[in-house]
């Protein structure tokens, strides 16, 4: 039997539909396994748009596989608990539902966009068998007819004409692939729909169309999505809420628009600096030089700290928290993990203290 | 191009291709075949980069491969220091590739993994260089490491592929490509399988090699704003033609293609979130059977009958700018583009 919680009384801005506490996994069974997520917390709200950016290996994808409980072995989950609120407002933790309990509740609360998602269908099923199967495992008393209509609805909803439901994967575009994931994701109108990677291996054009549906989705049918990309732009234009995460660890989390403007952490910083503007003055840029820790080894004080421009020595043997920023009187939700923050602001270096204009 | 002014800085053309074209044969449609690269005239210039840029299927990475000669073209014509070039012959294409070398997107694939950074770079080098040994090939190995800036280069010798980062893996194989000395460096997406943060590593490397070594560089992305950062003079494809060229600045600022603004309207700019006019839509046509006309006519809103009948030629817009596009010729039936694209406001 699942455990059902007391949904929490202090509920502060928005309502959470899933809240990620304390998240631990690690990959292999031995007496050293690699630490790939440290203690990670993250809530989503409802209808909204929650971004996780960083480099490939910092753990984005190992966070929503977790959390959906999808994570292959040798990932296993060593602690923490992933809250979900369900529509009647009852709260479970996914990490402790029985086999049966999660068959029914994937897809049906949660949903995922798989990397490379436009390759994942299968290919000698029609595109019709592979969206009403999702639907009747789900929702057994619908008829056939009832089946094939709501399939038709949802290509529709993702803009695809329904007579291509006669379609095999292989005669539609990669974009329309990338559109019947979307709609098979949405057939059971899931409350939380998790996005990794869904445009990267698409072009400029097709990847703003998919975008612009994304958005236009969510507002239409309100559900929330934790939206995974490389692409810092990108996800500023999209996602609400944006989570940096570096090495396992989430280092900054703030709205799209605060970290693009005013970043706090250097990683935030330099992951922003490695995206040559398209408008405005050509500068030159540099990118962040090496790469992402070991995380086999173990890492003493901040992971980020070999790689930073700003390092000083309390950052070589303590790793920060997840606090508040200098400016904690000004703009108390911002959270970012960097020592830096507990010095006069005339020490913190200009490029993580610009203030709103 | 032999109407254009000589450039100032310009230190003369490595290679150039005019009226390039390759048609793939479509296996069980006797007689048809996908116009992969269509007409594509592409001027290198040492000391310079030239970015391409389009869609995936629009061509780049085949026009790289022609010019590599590692495919043979259809039609058209190459020179390499003004000596025609017919590709055949095994010795023949040896003395070419030592001039022109090629790198490749993916830094994983590219280079064997059993073997280490020493074979692989040894290997090039007696390949192009004849037979060096002993100290000579071991300074020889040392300077291109350094030229690529994996210091010390005994740190990086001994390793195989899988010890070394993405990064690390395409610094070796644009040393594998430098051991050549070549005159000309065709990068087929050289920086796409990276990680975003060391992408302009890469590209700054290549930048300063452009320098150094004086090279022609041609960079083939599908990143507009990468070409916007790296590359001398941008030129934009479309379903195998070229479609816009011109200096980087002017072409990613004030576009004159219709095509070309959609690919940088598509782009994700967080500084102009508001901005509207961002309905997308259509896809590149098919090659086998091309639209008739200009091949962007059925995505464009300024095409006329004109557009669907007769292809562009390149027009010029500006000086050193020209684009495929009828709104900048002076026909009676041309299409009037909007003030949205540099065309707005015809320049003599």
């Amino acid at each position: 039997m699942s455990t059902v919680l007391p949904t929490p009384a202090t509920v502060k801005t928005g309502e959470p539909v899933l809240q990620i506490r304390n998240l631990v996994v690690d990959y292999g069974y031995g007496d050293d396994p690699t630490h790939v997520l440290r203690e990670v917390s993250l809530t989503l709200n409802k209808g909204e748009v929650l971004g996780l950016a960083g480099e490939s290996g910092c753990g984005m994808s190992t966070l929503a596989y977790a959390a959906s409980r999808l994570l292959p072995p040798p990932g296993i989950i060593t602690g923490g608990e992933v809250l979900f609120t369900r529509r009647d407002g009852s709260v479970v933790d996914i990490l402790k539902l029985s086999d049966k309990e999660l068959r029914a509740a994937r897809w049906n609360d949660i949903a995922i966009v798989f990397q490379g998602a436009m390759n994942s269908l299968n290919p000698v099923y029609r595109v019709s068998k592979q969206l009403t199967d999702v639907i009747a495992t789900h929702r057994p008393a619908l008829s056939r007819r009832e089946l094939d209509d709501r399939a038709a609805e949802l290509l529709e909803l993702v803009g695809i004409s329904p007579d291509r439901l006669r379609s095999f994967p292989h005669q539609l575009s990669g974009g329309m692939r990338q559109r019947v994931m979307i709609a098979m994701a949405l057939a059971l109108e899931p409350q939380v729909l998790i996005m990794d990677e869904p445009t990267t291996a698409l072009d400029v054009v097709m990847q703003r169309q998919i975008v612009e549906q994304i958005t236009d989705l969510r507002e239409r049918l309100g559900f929330a999505v934790i939206f995974i990309t490389h692409d810092v732009s990108l996800l500023i234009e999209v996602a609400d809420r944006i989570a940096i995460m570096y090495a396992g660890e989430i280092v900054e989390s703030a709205t799209a628009s605060e970290v693009y403007r005013m970043p706090r952490h250097p990683y935030s910083d330099g992951l922003l600096g490695s995206f040559p503007p398209l408008h405005g003055p050509r500068r030159e840029l540099g990118g962040i030089p090496g790469s992402p820790p070991d995380l086999a080894k173990p890492i003493d004080g901040c992971p980020y700290a070999d790689r930073c421009p700003f390092a000083f020595d309390r950052c070589r043997v303590e790793n920060p928290a997840l606090k508040q920023t200098v400016f904690a009187d000004l703009e108390p939700e911002r959270l970012v993990a960097c020592h830096l923050h507990d010095l006069p602001l005339a020490k913190v270096p200009v490029q993580l203290t610009r203030r709103p204009a | 191009m032999s109407n254009e002014a000589p450039d100032p800085d310009d230190n003369g053309i490595a290679l150039e291709a005019t009226g390039l074209e390759k048609l793939f044969p479509v296996r069980g449609l006797r007689g048809r075949a996908v116009h992969a690269v269509d007409g594509v005239d592409i001027r290198l210039d040492r000391g310079r980069v030239v970015a391409l840029v389009g869609e995936s299927g629009s061509g780049k990475s085949t026009i790289a491969k022609l010019l590599a000669l590692l495919i043979p073209r259809t039609g058209g014509d190459l020179r390499l220091d003004g000596e025609p070039i017919s590709g055949r012959g095994r010795r023949a294409f040896r003395a070419y590739s030592r001039r022109v070398q090629l790198i490749f997107q993916d830094p994983f694939a590219s280079l064997n993994p059993v073997h280490t950074v020493r074979y692989t770079l040894t290997r090039s080098v007696r390949i192009h260089r004849g037979a060096l040994r002993g100290a000579a090939l071991e300074s020889a190995l040392e300077l291109l490491l350094d030229r690529v800036q994996l210091r010390p280069a005994s740190r990086y010798l001994e390793k195989f592929p899988h010890e070394l980062s993405g990064g690390q893996r395409q610094r070796v194989a644009i040393a594998r490509a430098l051991a050549a000395n070549p005159e000309v460096l065709l990068a087929d997406e050289p920086v796409s399988m990276l990680d975003v943060s060391i992408r302009l590593g890469i590209l700054n490397l290549l930048k300063d090699l452009r320098d150094d070594l004086n090279l022609a560089i041609l960079y083939i992305t599908h990143d507009i704003a990468s070409a916007r950062y790296f590359a001398d003079r941008t030129s934009v494809m479309y379903a195998g033609r070229i479609v816009e060229t011109g200096d980087s600045e002017s072409v990613t600022q004030r576009p004159a293609h219709p095509y070309t603004r959609l690919l940088i309207d598509s782009a994700p700019d967080p500084d102009q979130l508001t901005k509207a006019a961002r309905k997308a839509r259509g896809e590149a046509p098919s090659l086998v059977t091309p639209p008739a006309g200009c091949r962007f006519n059925p995505r464009c809103q300024f095409a006329t009958d004109l557009c669907r009948t007769e292809n562009p030629p390149l027009l010029d817009v500006d000086t050193g700018r020209q684009a495929a596009c009828w709104g900048y010729s002076d026909r009676q039936d041309r299409p009037v583009l909007d003030d949205t694209l540099v065309g707005g406001r015809v320049s003599s």
